[in-house]
């Protein structure tokens, strides 16, 4: 295997790694502030129908990636009213929002299949983004440079700023942050928008990146990898990089195997991987010393009313 | 004047019949709206899923047969919503009851006999409880999260399928297809009615409504499972086991999506092939909540969500409604029902009149544990 | 309450029943001789109509049907139709609802498809793809799809440089197989040493994993790609990455305008205009159809302006013998990969033998 297949499979690594990254990125956050939104998946397909539409329509696939997190966003604002507003159940909002959006954009979408669009291709020079060896660094989407900078960003707003602290108060005891004064709900609302526009600009990704079309159910069940990587990375957006990445690989890897003629190992059981992985994780890090309850958040899913 | 929401001291018994009502009516008119503006027949589109099956005899048998696994799989998880064991692996429980049914069914393929068919049932169960087991080891063990835990192995419990069919289970006279044999008469459930579709598995349906609410509004268990569902340190401080409450509430989800997996697999399937898992076990989610987490209302819920299922197909072919339409209406129902939920549990009231009386105790029913 | 109400409604049904089965005509026979002015026509889909894929160009044969016998004709179809008693259910409510002919199009239908043939004499059946049917309401009708994948394997060969092709695969069913089959040993007929690489993606429709996919075929030395998955993802990197690619059921080209060369296209239209028509005159019966090229239920897409004018005559060479029956891909010698001869020299593999087909030929890694 010589080096310029290496940087290939690698860029393979990072754009199978990239929308996982970016979904599970907003999942963590709703989730760190007490909430579980099961829509992933619904609004990955609301935020690829969306670029692909904005991207055909305005020409600009940038436009698109915008466009979908405004819209995939706005549909997990109708999972914040129902679950915060109404205090109603997260677990069946959330389910409802993924049947909701796997309906919707396949409504909406149905004038857009059959065509293609630009891809949303690398933003430097030809010169470094073409270039055989130098393109491991430069040659990729924006959205996956995005990704990484947006690790960054979540884990320094959680650890080191002081919204992030409410944020995590309120995931922890929304009744004690309450009563110190936190905005437990409009907190809330807040990560709930975020982790939309965050799953919106993940289903871009597929839309506009890894195969520039739509047809129905495009992300085909990604959504439910990003919820599981952020149980998979126990709540930390370091360890969930590194998890989406490790997924890439592990995935990548196995398809270069077969592709080399060397696998042997039933597909079937490739496919239900990340989810034994993730059920693994969970037993592995509650019998250690760290106990899982302290990794998830307290409130996780649980239904806040400020009763005075 | 201000509209504010205020927690009733007693949830509304009113509500609880007329909330999934206002729900349905709800979306009714919105969707006719939307799907007006959309450029469909908006009311075509009502009438043909929610209005025309009702007023054909041919659908009955269909709506029955739909309903009768969604209303098994919702009734079980029913008993662990009540007590905030969060079972959302039902879809992985029923398909490993009827790969469990479907392997007696292949060991007893040569022979004969009534014992067959009540065996396979059994393993079904069995086998749905087994799964069931795997997040109910995991939450009492190592406190994992069950909502996690049970999902996940919704996919494990595909591929398992997966493999199987398509693997050792392959018909060897079906030309490579992955798909198993058919089953044998002695393996295949009898119709209750003759000449129609409805198979042993629609009456079982009704008599298990019948029993959980005998279970849960008359017994012991059933009231400690509902206080833990209310108010686990009451519950914790008044003895009772909150590991005990896990396992029933997990073992009958799984048993009973279990039993739906294998009556869908020697009922209507007759064999067992990839296409076996259609998301009953996400349906009876909804099932469960629009039915109110009551036994019966989940009975007629079920048929509601079945009525959405076969009208929806009359939909297409009538008036070019895409399939995805159908999702939608589905989707917008939930969300005006978990809306109209609220009216239980809280009432409207205008806050510049009514000063708000301080409610002690949390509101009754579900997802309301914040204690822990 | 809720009892009463449903021990009506089961009686209701019956008596309903009871009803439909005396106005039935005496014999299946009967409902078929009969020359009629309009056909109701009915369509199954496994997938959605905007797969743009295997369901899309059933629907595409749909639209063919109704632009070909116009008013003569009334077209419904239910997509997104689950394998198993949902097929049942639709199939019986297109029965009910009075539709003459009723397609269903995925070989999951097959069994429920017997079933409801059974219960409905007086409606005609056709099945796609399986292997059941019976004497007088429901044929069989499948695509030679192989013969196809024979002209993409001619291709594959003469443009490739390197020497071997990257296969996107679904699940190793008989139809699938067959194709795989075809391409190597047209590819191997140009270049004996021809090397084709498949990989199994487990999935009908992953289009971010048959990406994937076809990334690591073009990184282990394929330089063209194939595919028997449904989207276009494989052609879309095959553009990307500048190498040789092919439609899948549909012309795709306008998703990758110079690594498409051609594209198998499942021509369904003129079967159903055959079965409806045959419906009008009063004389259907039951078919088992497999047809290919000759009988036009398979077409391949016009070659890419960019294929080499050798590489175009070579492949319509292939269209022209097979149209002909001169060309037949699977006659002897064939050998096995592990060099064993399976088929001897001159002689052809049977359509049974091919209908559950389950090795791979010489040079086929798998």
């Amino acid at each position: 295997m010589n080096a310029a297949i290496l940087v290939s499979i690698l860029m393979t690594v990072a754009a199978a790694a990239t929308p996982l990254l970016l979904a599970a990125l907003g999942e963590l956050v709703v989730e760190k502030s007490g909430v579980l939104n099961l829509g992933v998946e619904g609004m990955m397909l609301i935020g690829a129908v969306t670029a692909f539409a904005v991207s055909v329509t305005t020409g600009s696939p940038a436009l698109g990636a915008i466009a979908s997190m405004v819209t995939a966003a706005a549909a997990s604002g109708i999972f914040a009213a129902l679950t915060l507003g109404l205090a109603s159940n997260q677990v069946a909002t959330g389910l409802a929002l993924t049947i909701f959006g796997t309906g919707i954009s396949a409504l909406a979408g149905a004038p857009y299949v059959g065509i293609t669009t630009t891809r949303l291709g690398p933003i430097f020079p030809d010169a470094l983004a073409d270039d055989p060896y130098w393109r491991l660094i430069f040659g990729h989407s924006p959205l996956v440079y995005i990704a990484l900078l947006m690790t960054l960003a979540v884990w320094w707003f959680l650890k080191h700023s002081r919204s992030g602290l409410i944020l995590r108060a309120v995931g922890e005891s929304d009744d004690a942050a309450h009563s110190i004064g936190y905005p437990v709900l409009k907190v809330r609302a807040l990560a709930i928008l975020f982790g939309g526009a965050m799953a919106g600009l993940a289903g871009s990704f597929y839309s506009l990146v890894v195969t520039p079309m739509w047809a129905e159910r495009l992300t085909a069940g990604r959504g439910w990898i990003a919820i599981a990587l952020v149980v998979f990375a126990s709540w930390r957006p370091g360890r969930l990089a590194a998890g989406a990445y490790l997924f890439g690989a592990v995935i990548t890897l196995e398809l270069q195997a077969k592709a080399a003629g060397l696998s042997a190992l039933a597909p079937e059981f490739m496919s239900s991987l990340p989810y034994l992985a993730t059920i693994a994780v969970l037993v592995m890090i509650s019998a250690g010393r760290r106990s899982i309850k302290n990794a998830a958040p307290a409130c996780l899913g649980k239904p806040f009313r400020a009763s005075a | 004047m201000v509209l504010r929401l205020e927690a009733r001291r007693e949830p509304s018994t009113l509500m609880v019949f007329a909330s999934p009502a206002i729900a349905v009516v709800t979306t009714l008119v919105v969707g006719a709206a939307l799907f007006t503006l959309l450029g469909y027949d908006g009311i075509g589109a009502v009438m043909k899923i929610f209005v025309e099956p009702l007023f054909n005899p041919y659908r009955w048998q269909d709506l029955l047969v739909k309903a009768a696994p969604l209303a098994m799989i919702a009734l079980g998880l029913s008993i662990g919503f009540r007590a905030n064991v969060w079972n959302i692996g039902a879809e992985g429980q029923y398909v490993v009851g009827g790969l469990a049914g479907t392997g007696v069914a292949l060991l007893t393929y040569e022979m004969s006999g009534y014992w067959i068919l009540p065996a396979m049932i059994l393993a079904g169960i069995l086998g749905g409880m087994a799964y069931a087991a795997v997040p109910a080891v995991l939450k009492t063990r190592f406190s994992v999260n069950e909502i996690l835990s049970s999902l996940m192995l919704n996919y494990v419990a595909l591929q398992l399928l997966y493999y199987l069919t398509r693997g050792p289970w392959k018909d060897p006279e079906g030309f490579n297809f992955p798909q198993t044999v058919l089953f044998t008469d002695w393996q295949t459930l009898p119709k209750v009615v003759p000449g129609t579709l409805i198979h042993l598995g629609v009456p079982i349906a009704g008599v298990l409504a019948l029993v959980i609410w005998f279970l849960v509004v008359r017994t012991v268990a059933g009231f400690q499972m509902r206080v833990f569902g209310m108010a686990p340190m009451a519950a914790r401080y008044g003895g009772f086991q909150e590991s005990r409450t896990v396992w029933t509430a997990m073992l009958i989800g799984g048993g009973l999506a279990g039993l739906a997996g294998v009556l869908e697999a020697a009922g209507p399937f007759g064999q067992m092939t990839p296409g076996f898992p259609t998301g009953y076990g996400y349906t009876a989610i909804i099932v469960a909540f629009l039915g109110r987490l009551h036994p019966f209302g989940i009975l007629m819920a079920a048929l509601v969500l079945a009525l959405t299922y076969v009208g929806g197909e009359s939909a297409q072919t009538a008036i070019r409604l895409p399939s995805a339409a159908v999702g939608v209406f589905q989707a917008m129902m939930l969300f005006f029902l978990l809306a109209a939920d609220v009216l239980v549990r809280y009432r409207v009231v205008n806050r510049t009149t009514a000063r708000s009386q301080r409610v002690s105790s949390e509101p009754a029913t579900r997802n309301t544990e914040r204690a822990a | 309450m809720f009892l009463t109400s449903r021990r009506r409604m089961i009686a209701g049904a019956l008596s309903l029943a009871a009803a439909s089965a005396l106005a039935m005509p005496a014999s299946a026979q009967e409902a078929f001789s009969k020359p009629k002015d309009q056909v109701k026509a009915a369509f199954v889909y496994v997938g959605p109509v905007g797969d743009y894929g295997y369901s899309f160009a059933h629907d595409q044969g749909r639209k063919y049907l109704e632009e070909k016998l116009g008013d003569k004709v009334k077209t419904t179809f239910v997509e997104n139709v689950a394998e198993g008693p949902d097929t049942e259910r639709v199939l019986r409510q297109l029965a009910q609802d009075g539709n003459d002919i009723i397609f269903s199009t995925s070989f999951g239908f097959m069994n429920p498809t017997v079933k409801v043939a059974k219960e409905f004499p007086n409606v005609a059946f056709d099945h796609a793809t399986g292997y059941k049917k019976n004497d007088t309401n429901m044929g069989i009708y499948n695509s030679r799809f192989y013969q196809g994948r024979a002209v993409l394997g001619t291709i594959a060969a003469m443009m490739s440089k390197t020497g071997k092709a990257g296969y996107v695969a679904s699940f190793p069913i008989p139809e699938v197989v067959m194709g795989i089959d075809a391409f190597t040993l047209a590819a191997r007929k140009v270049n004996p040493d021809f090397q084709v690489q498949v990989v199994w993606v487990n999935s009908w429709y992953d289009p971010a994993k048959e990406a994937d996919a076809t990334k690591a075929l073009l990184d282990q030395g394929a330089d063209v790609i194939t595919q028997h998955t449904d989207s276009p993802a494989p052609l879309q990197v095959a553009e990307e990455r500048g190498a040789v690619a092919f439609g899948q059921a549909w012309d795709m080209s306008s998703f990758a305008p110079n690594a498409h060369m051609t594209a198998i296209v499942d021509h369904w239209g003129p079967y159903y205009v055959e079965e409806v028509q045959a419906l009008l005159d009063g004389k259907w019966a039951p078919r088992d159809i497999w047809g290919g090229m000759k009988e036009d239920i398979l077409e391949m897409a016009p070659f890419n302006p960019k294929m080499p004018d050798d590489v175009k005559a070579a492949a319509q060479k292939v269209i022209d013998e097979t149209k002909a029956g001169t060309y037949e891909i699977f006659t002897g010698p064939i050998k096995d990969q592990n060099g064993e001869l399976k088929v001897k020299d001159g002689e052809k593999i049977p359509d049974g033998d091919l209908l559950k087909l389950d090795w791979y030929v010489e040079g086929v890694k798998s």
